[in-house]
């Protein structure tokens, strides 16, 4: 690919800035931190299946400041991943499509995840503190 | 079956033949089963939040006791296992549009492979270790 040399189509900084660039690129990132976060699944799902004092360590590891910042990242990703992952199914279906669409879903994407998040830590706030 | 067994033109284009690149008969298997899995992952992953919060402040054996009922175990493998298969397609797509280089790009794409069908299985074993230990 690198080796031959032909006109590029245009790039990046040729564009306006618009949110349906940032919600396509954040997809991919919050993606890429999920895959990550799948091996936190797995190695929590190994420290409970390895007994008491393996599960209470990392109930500690995740509880302290680090880890819970860790998993306020995880938990948005997650929720931007899932909103705006169906908006793709939708727009999959067809559907959704015009511009002034295109880019509400987009900013209806961002918001979803940021009020899931706030809803989510709100509860573990009321529920008295994570882990 | 070449042109001169038939003795029908072969209308394709010469270097598509040179390739050996016909249709593979399985040309939007990955975009489906991206989709398949997302929207699997829709339903699985609201589940998983959900019994997270759930057992925010269990101790060890309420939440190992969770784990092991049987919905609860069935859905975890179920959503270890699509969380994984998801993440490759998803990774093999970054990967192959990001790294140019081709030694690089090979690596990494069977290394993800090999991780996640070890992440997998490892979820797996210890989901069915919780569910069908006493």
């Amino acid at each position: 690919m690198a080796e031959t040399q032909r006109p590029l189509s245009p790039h990046l900084q040729i564009y306006r800035k618009q949110v349906q660039m940032m919600t396509s690129i954040t997809h991919r990132a919050t993606g890429v931190a999920l895959a990550v976060g799948s091996l936190l699944v797995v190695y929590g799902l190994l420290q409970l299946a390895a007994g008491e004092g393996s599960f209470n360590s990392f109930r500690h590891l995740m509880g302290n400041p680090v880890g819970v910042i860790l998993l306020l990242g995880w938990s948005w990703a997650l929720f931007f991943h899932l909103c705006n992952g169906i908006r793709h199914l939708i727009q999959d279906a067809g559907l959704g499509y015009e511009i002034p669409q295109f880019v509400r879903s987009s900013w209806l994407s961002v918001a979803g995840s940021v009020v899931l998040t706030v809803l989510v830590w709100a509860y573990v706030l009321m529920a008295g503190g994570a882990a | 079956m070449s042109a001169k067994d038939t003795g029908v033109e072969d209308r394709r284009d010469p270097m598509k033949i040179a390739r050996g690149l016909g249709s593979a008969q399985s040309g939007v298997d990955h975009w489906w089963v991206q989709r398949l899995t997302a929207a699997a992952l829709v339903l699985l992953g609201i589940w998983f939040v959900v019994i997270v919060l759930r057992l925010l402040h269990a101790d060890y054996a309420t939440a190992r006791a969770a784990v092991a009922q049987p919905w609860n175990a069935l859905l975890l493998i179920a959503f270890v296992l699509t969380m994984f298969w998801h993440a490759v397609l998803g990774l093999q797509v970054v990967i192959e549009d990001y790294v140019h280089t081709r030694w690089k790009e090979v690596v990494l794409l069977v290394a993800i492979k090999f991780l996640a069908v070890l992440g997998a299985l490892a979820g797996v074993l210890a989901v069915l270790r919780i569910a069908l230990t006493p």
